[in-house]
């Protein structure tokens, strides 16, 4: 469902970020996309939701190729993603509703149908209670699950979510990572990019390794050992 | 269309400041070319009115018939450039000159014969009120054989024509620059509204928005900017000119002008607004 086939991305002014960078993350899957600061893990998301093209190389995503897609397919794509952040880039003058409700309204879905979607991912999340706050009203962790709840108000195929418990402690960590297990069991496939390891052991997944912008390791190969931490 | 109604109203209540800051400064710079606008209108009436006094006058021969005349006047009538031609007859003349000439009426009393011709009178349309239409009406007047002589002013006219040349480029010139200023102020109150909601923008696309979803309460947005801003200067002109009124006579723009101040304030509103979010667009 997301298949990397030798990606390569340079930028114009810092060089390489990723390199022959080759994976495959089939459909319903929970996967991590591990590595330090600056190894590609986050241009690897970038060019899942196809904010930029790769230098060479082909990422396929759900039907979509980079290749092939057009400007006016790009947000018919990132329809069939959910996207969560580290800084979870809500709407801070917008309630909770509001902010989940606007992932229905930009797809023009239709209004009646609108509010029980809306309450039906909030009470997912387990934010059902605080639908009209405002995301300052809201610790780390409720607004991750904020955003968490716009990822999924559209039946995404995917969740991506780039180092979503970065800026959270580790009781809230915990909570969310759930969260996202929770949301993988029940069909969504969820690819979460992180560096914390102890997250990542913590459950049996697949692991893709990303250093210095290339693939280091691939469980799903497993023909390299894991780098040590 | 109502989520764009919606989307655009909460854009005006979220950011209440900055959106009557966008307006009051799009409606200053507005004000400031509509200044310089109700100047130049008034400059052109000026030169207007003192242009209604160019006409060639062509003095007739004595004895000249009057059917002779008529066919002429008819011949000159049919002339591209002339508005209307009035014939005054020598004694219409002479009534005129005693009229307007009250210090020479000594001499008018003494006159035993008529010493003034009859003469045509000939009145240019509004666009050939200049030296070298004038001129070339007066030599075409002197082929015809009734004319005796013809006069137009031509120095005066000359004059009129210089400041109206000089009018007419440094209105241009400083027209443009005026109006420059304006689409800059305009052009960067509206883009900063804009990069207000960058991060706004970048979520949208995020959640799989159109470019043309996105696009569209920003450019209500920009408009009702513009108009609004366009609408406050409008007032601030009239208020202006209402002042000037008080000690001195003056022209304000027409409807027509107004109106078409007002939508270019909407409409560069609208096309800043149309090029910030493309710009944003491309990068997200």
């Amino acid at each position: 469902m997301i298949k990397f086939l030798n990606v390569t991305k340079d930028y114009p002014k810092t060089g390489a970020a990723l390199t022959d960078v080759s994976f495959h993350i089939p459909k319903g899957e929970f996967a991590f996309l591990t590595g330090h600061s600056g190894a590609g893990k986050t241009t690897a998301l970038r060019l899942i939701y196809m904010a930029e093209p790769p230098t060479s190389g082909e990422v396929r995503v759900s039907g979509f190729t980079t290749s092939r897609i057009g400007g006016r397919d790009v947000p018919r794509l990132r329809r069939r993603l959910g996207i969560v952040f580290q800084d979870f880039q809500l709407l801070e003058d917008r309630t909770a509703e509001e902010n989940v409700a606007f992932a229905l309204e930009v797809t023009g879905a239709r209004r009646s149908t609108i509010g029980p979607r809306v309450m039906r991912v909030l009470t997912q999340v387990g934010l059902a209670g605080k639908a009209h706050q405002y995301p300052r009203e809201l610790s780390g962790g409720e607004q991750q699950r904020v955003a968490i709840a716009r990822a999924l108000v559209n039946d995404p195929v995917v969740l991506l979510a780039d180092e979503p418990t970065g800026n959270l402690d580790e009781r809230a960590t915990r909570g969310i990572f759930q969260l996202l297990r929770d949301i993988n069991a029940a069909g969504t496939a969820v690819l979460m990019a992180t560096h914390d390891l102890d997250l990542v052991k913590s459950v049996p997944a697949h692991l893709v390794e990303l250093q210095h912008g290339a693939v280091a390791y691939d469980s799903a190969e497993d023909t390299v050992e894991p780098a040590a931490p | 269309m109502r989520l764009v109604l919606r989307e655009t109203m909460l854009a005006f209540r979220r950011a209440p400041l900055l959106s009557a800051l966008s307006i009051s400064t799009i409606a200053f710079s507005l004000f400031v070319f509509g200044l310089f606008g109700l100047v130049a209108v008034n400059i052109h009436a000026a030169i207007g009115t003192a242009a209604e006094r160019v006409e060639v006058v062509a003095y007739l021969r004595r004895g000249t018939p009057i059917e002779a005349v008529t066919l002429g006047i008819a011949d000159i009538q049919a002339f591209p450039e002339v508005e209307s031609v009035g014939h005054i007859s020598e004694a219409e003349a002479l009534a005129r000159a005693r009229r307007e000439l009250p210090e020479f009426q000594d001499i008018f009393e003494d006159l035993e014969v008529n010493p003034l011709p009859a003469s045509l009178e000939v009145r240019l349309k509004p666009e050939f009120r200049n030296a070298t239409t004038a001129s070339t009406v007066a030599e075409r007047l002197k082929a015809f054989h009734f004319v005796e002589d013809v006069r137009f002013g031509n120095d005066w006219v000359q004059k009129l024509d210089r400041l109206r040349t000089i009018a007419t480029a440094a209105g241009t010139v400083i027209g443009a620059a005026f109006a420059l200023v304006a689409i800059i102020i305009i052009g960067n109150t509206i883009r900063m509204a804009v990069l207000h909601r960058s991060r706004e923008i970048a979520i949208m696309r995020l959640v799989g928005a159109t470019d043309g979803f996105i696009r569209r309460p920003f450019l209500l947005e920009g408009l009702t900017k513009g108009l609004l801003g366009g609408l406050l200067a409008l007032g601030l002109c009239y208020g202006a000119w209402s002042l000037v009124g008080i000690y001195h006579a003056a022209e304000f723009f027409t409807p027509t002008e107004s109106a078409l101040g007002v939508a270019a304030g909407g409409l560069l509103g609208l096309l800043r607004s149309l090029l910030s979010v493309g710009r944003h667009l491309r990068s997200v």
